[in-house]
């Protein structure tokens, strides 16, 4: 695949958050503003990254009984080390993401670009995947945080001082006060329906494109599987 | 692999080293950036709860450590936890001046409200302040000082003011104000405010005594 392949399908084609609807759980119970989101998004990220290039090293070499196992044991221990070094130097974001950074062993995107992709490919394509996906996941969180927060509190990037630890008393735009927001935009049900709505939007503008181009990336799920 | 085929026994042997040297070198890593971070870890961990505790006593004077002169209490009836919670006391010149205690109200909206509400030698509340909570964003969390002022209310009261039976929202006719909309929490957290100051009276003698420190350094008057 060319790297440009590599970087549409992550950020566009296969997007993780709107097409492959992978990882949905963190996707919905983080994205309660634009800070949370950035901070789980990155972590993610990291992972994905890191995840895709020592899988890719490893992977051809695996017994195809144990491959699973070693792809989850090597994913396991890379989130517990970025976990270790959030709540080292970054305190803050380490207690906004709560229970949803060890939880990014679990994120069944990590899992499946290892095994769909990175495991099949050289290093570098591997660690472009990991970066496209990742950032994919993480775009999608941002505009969904940004979004729940401006709607539920009337703020931008307002706990992005918290994240960072930055002491600052406040951060970001105040658009209107925290007790006009509107409160189901930070509840569950309100994380589903907004998702909800950018899945329409992708559809919509999918419907739109050119036929060609439209139908591979929805029924085409993931493209490692396919060329197995 | 596919062209040249291996005895299965042979290959059952090798899959298992496989995973066993990958399963060391995840340890590896792991322990390496453990002993890499701890100190830091328990570091920003200490300062996180000192500062708490400066938050509850109020700026109340005192000298000592407080995380290293603490009780485990244990009573699921008025403290709220089944398990064992920590009371912490401070202390001027080695006079104990104020027992910081952990409390759990369990009757909340949504989980336990876990709460570290700092209690006088006279018996009146420093300071309460919530240290973790599941309640409805927007409607429960009202009992975070970052998201209003609610909590300081408890501040400057004690048993007798307002009486034992008084300690109950306006709508159990008690005399603290509900948040509107959150009875329930508001409900849970005052009657865990008034039954941890029922805990201190009754062990008064035993909180802010010296009979169970460890250390013999303290002077008592």
């Amino acid at each position: 695949m060319t790297p440009a392949a590599i970087l549409r399908a992550g950020f566009r084609d296969q997007n993780p958050g709107l097409v492959q609807l992978l990882g949905l759980c963190p996707l919905l119970a983080v994205s309660t503003s634009l800070g949370s989101g950035l901070g789980l998004g990155l972590a993610t990220l990291a992972v994905l990254i890191a995840s895709n290039g020592l899988i890719s090293l490893v992977g051809r070499s695996l017994p195809a009984e144990i491959r699973i196992a070693v792809f989850v044991l090597l994913i396991a221990a890379l989130v517990t080390a970025v976990e270790l070094a959030l709540a080292a130097w970054l305190p803050g974001l380490h207690a906004a993401l709560g229970i949803f950074l060890p939880l990014i062993v679990t994120n069944c995107l990590v899992l499946a670009r290892a095994e769909a992709f990175a495991s099949r490919q050289p290093v570098g394509n591997a660690l472009l995947d990991g970066f496209a996906m990742g950032g994919g996941f993480l775009v999608v969180l941002v505009a969904l945080g940004s979004v729940r927060e401006v709607l539920g509190r009337g703020s931008l990037g307002g706990d992005l001082h918290a994240l960072l630890g930055t002491g600052g008393p406040t951060s970001g735009w105040h658009l209107f006060g925290e007790q006009h927001g509107f409160l189901l935009a930070l509840l569950p049900p309100g994380a589903f329906i907004l998702l909800g709505l950018g899945l329409a939007w992708r559809q919509a503008r999918q419907a739109a494109a050119p036929a060609s181009a439209s139908g591979a990336a929805l029924t085409g799920g993931v493209p490692g599987e396919a060329a197995s | 692999m596919a062209g040249n085929p291996e005895p299965p026994a042979r290959r059952t042997v090798r899959a298992a080293i496989v995973l066993a040297a990958t399963a060391i070198a995840a340890f590896g890593l792991v322990a390496v950036v453990h002993e890499a971070t701890r100190d830091r870890i328990a570091a920003t961990a200490r300062a996180r709860e000192l500062a708490r505790f400066d938050q509850v006593l109020g700026g109340l004077l005192h000298d000592n450590d407080l995380l290293a002169d603490t009780l485990t209490l244990r009573d699921p009836e008025l403290l709220g936890a089944t398990e064992a919670v920590t009371a912490y006391r401070a202390r001027f010149h080695g006079q104990p001046v104020a027992v910081v205690l952990e409390s759990v109200a369990s009757d909340g909206y949504s989980g336990a409200i876990r709460l570290l509400i700092a209690v006088a030698r006279d018996g009146t509340i420093l300071g309460v302040r919530t240290v973790s909570h599941h309640e409805t964003p927007g409607l429960g969390d009202f009992i975070d000082a970052s998201k209003s002022d609610w909590m300081q209310r408890f501040t400057g009261k004690s048993l007798g003011n307002p009486a034992a039976t008084r300690w109950r929202v306006r709508k159990d006719s008690g005399d603290f104000d509900q948040y509107t909309g959150a009875t329930i929490t508001s409900r849970a957290v005052v009657g865990t405010v008034g039954r941890t100051l029922e805990f201190f009276a009754r062990h008064r003698d035993e909180l802010l005594g010296d009979e169970l420190l460890a250390a013999p350094a303290t002077i008592q008057p």
